[in-house]
């Protein structure tokens, strides 16, 4: 499942025939929604495409046909489009009877430290530890041991400057932690400014 | 000097002394909520509802002192980036006492001491309300859930492994268990009788001993001055006598 994003550059040069779909449009909904709801992670369309042995085009409607589905009656799931791929997931505003089922807690959040460093990392990315330091005036190496440690941030090979540093970059875990598709969701930086006052 | 330390510390963030665990190793108290020097700096500004483009230097310099001796006492290893900041506060405000050259007064804004800590807190500033976007999405995505993990091969790690597997971590328990060895440090103890005991037989065979060869034959600090100590309790107690042909020349040991 983890190679699946890095064959996504495969450039697609697929045949142009014309594959007669063995399956009615209602059909291929049912099984993208059962291969949406089997997958570990978000599935890409990309995938389903391929295991279905069907056209983007189809799996692309089917998704959106399912999505219609789901909100036209009120569904306590939704198909949430995150980290590149589809996910079925509960609706926000059930989170209470959802956790009081569970019987959990909402898990401990990242210290202001880790967040802050995360933040830096996910704007400025590929960064290094002094870059950090020279925003945050504060050294981050706990922070960033934790950031590594939950997965939500990878290091991206050496800078090619003095003393080599490594570099870092936030994860696939880090999109789907933080609910985004792709990095371009994240609101620009530059948009902070207008809170500054 | 201590008292009014300790109650200004309530003065701050409106936060008393904290302990955080940030992970199983490490416990680190912390005063409010502070991420950085930067963080700190803003609040301080806000507090006194200054212009971020006129800080009013001296006042929040006087300030900023005051939370980090307060702070060393506490959390040492943070406390130094802080007191990097001190010093470029401390910095600017003595620049800022200087008189400046009545020619260059056309230009004063072109090189107010301030401007690069201006600079920096400003783009601080952005990062920090991006840390806060991303906090408040995690709380929104933690009202959301998936189904939990099914299970297969692949993710069960139970079926998943195979011999191969398990010889993988043997090899793996065993260059950890190498590795702690060699961690090892070996505290060397040669008692200082052993060492004369040591040092007088070989004079004895020999009649004369070179006394830097014999300290260069010890391995460590702890060693050479056991050694030093046999070679002084020697010339003391035996009658053996230290002889030198010019200053700074080798000594040698000689019975008598």
């Amino acid at each position: 499942m983890e190679t699946e994003t890095e064959t996504e550059i495969d450039i697609e040069i697929e045949p142009v025939i014309e594959k007669k779909s063995l399956r009615s449009p209602g059909e291929l909904v049912a099984v993208v929604e059962a291969l949406i709801f089997v997958a570990d992670e978000p599935i890409s369309a990309k995938l389903i495409a391929e295991i279905l042995e069907e056209d983007r085009e189809s799996i692309s409607a089917a998704i959106d046909n399912l999505r219609e589905e789901y909100e036209g009656r009120e569904s306590g799931l939704q198909i949430r489009e995150i980290a590149g791929g589809f996910q079925i997931a509960t609706r926000t505003e059930l989170h209470e009877d959802v956790r009081k089922f569970l019987k959990t807690r909402p898990s401990a959040k990242l210290s202001l430290a880790s967040l802050e460093t995360l933040a830096v990392i996910a704007y400025k990315q590929p960064v290094t530890v002094p870059e950090i330091l020279e925003i945050r005036g504060v050294q981050s190496a706990s922070a960033i041991k934790t950031l590594l440690e939950k997965r939500l941030i990878v290091t991206k090979g050496h800078k090619e400057t003095v003393g080599r540093p490594m570099q870092y970059g936030t994860s696939k875990d880090f999109l789907i932690q933080f609910g985004l598709n792709d990095l371009s969701e994240l609101p620009s930086i530059e948009d902070f400014e207008d809170l500054v006052g | 000097m201590e008292e009014i330390l300790e109650q200004y510390s309530f003065d701050f963030n409106g936060a008393a002394p904290t302990i955080v665990a940030e992970s199983r190793d490490e416990l680190r108290i912390t005063l409010g909520e502070f991420a950085g020097p930067l963080d700190l700096l803003l609040y301080l500004i806000r507090k006194e509802q200054a212009n971020i483009f006129d800080i009013p230097i001296a006042k929040i310099t006087n300030q900023y002192v005051l939370y980090i001796r307060l702070m060393k006492k506490l959390d040492f290893a943070v406390a130094a980036d802080f007191i990097v900041m001190a010093a470029t506060l401390i910095e600017i405000k003595s620049k800022m006492l200087l008189p400046r050259e009545p020619s260059e007064e056309s230009d004063e804004e072109i090189d107010d001491p301030r401007q690069e800590l201006v600079d920096r807190l400003l783009e601080y500033e952005q990062y920090k309300s991006a840390a806060q976007m991303l906090y408040e999405r995690t709380t929104v995505e933690q009202a959301i859930f998936q189904r939990g993990k099914i299970e297969t091969d692949e993710n069960n790690a139970e079926i998943n492994a195979s011999v191969f597997d398990l010889l993988n971590v043997f090899q793996k328990i065993v260059a950890r268990h190498k590795d702690e060895v060699q961690m090892e440090i070996h505290r060397e103890e040669i008692s200082l009788a052993d060492m004369m005991k040591n040092l007088k037989r070989r004079l004895f065979e020999f009649k004369e001993l070179s006394v830097l060869a014999f300290f260069e034959e010890m391995h460590t600090k702890r060693e050479l001055v056991t050694a030093f100590v046999a070679v002084l309790e020697i010339a003391r107690a035996e009658g053996v006598r230290l002889t030198q042909s010019s200053t700074f020349a080798d000594i040698i040991l000689r019975t008598s």
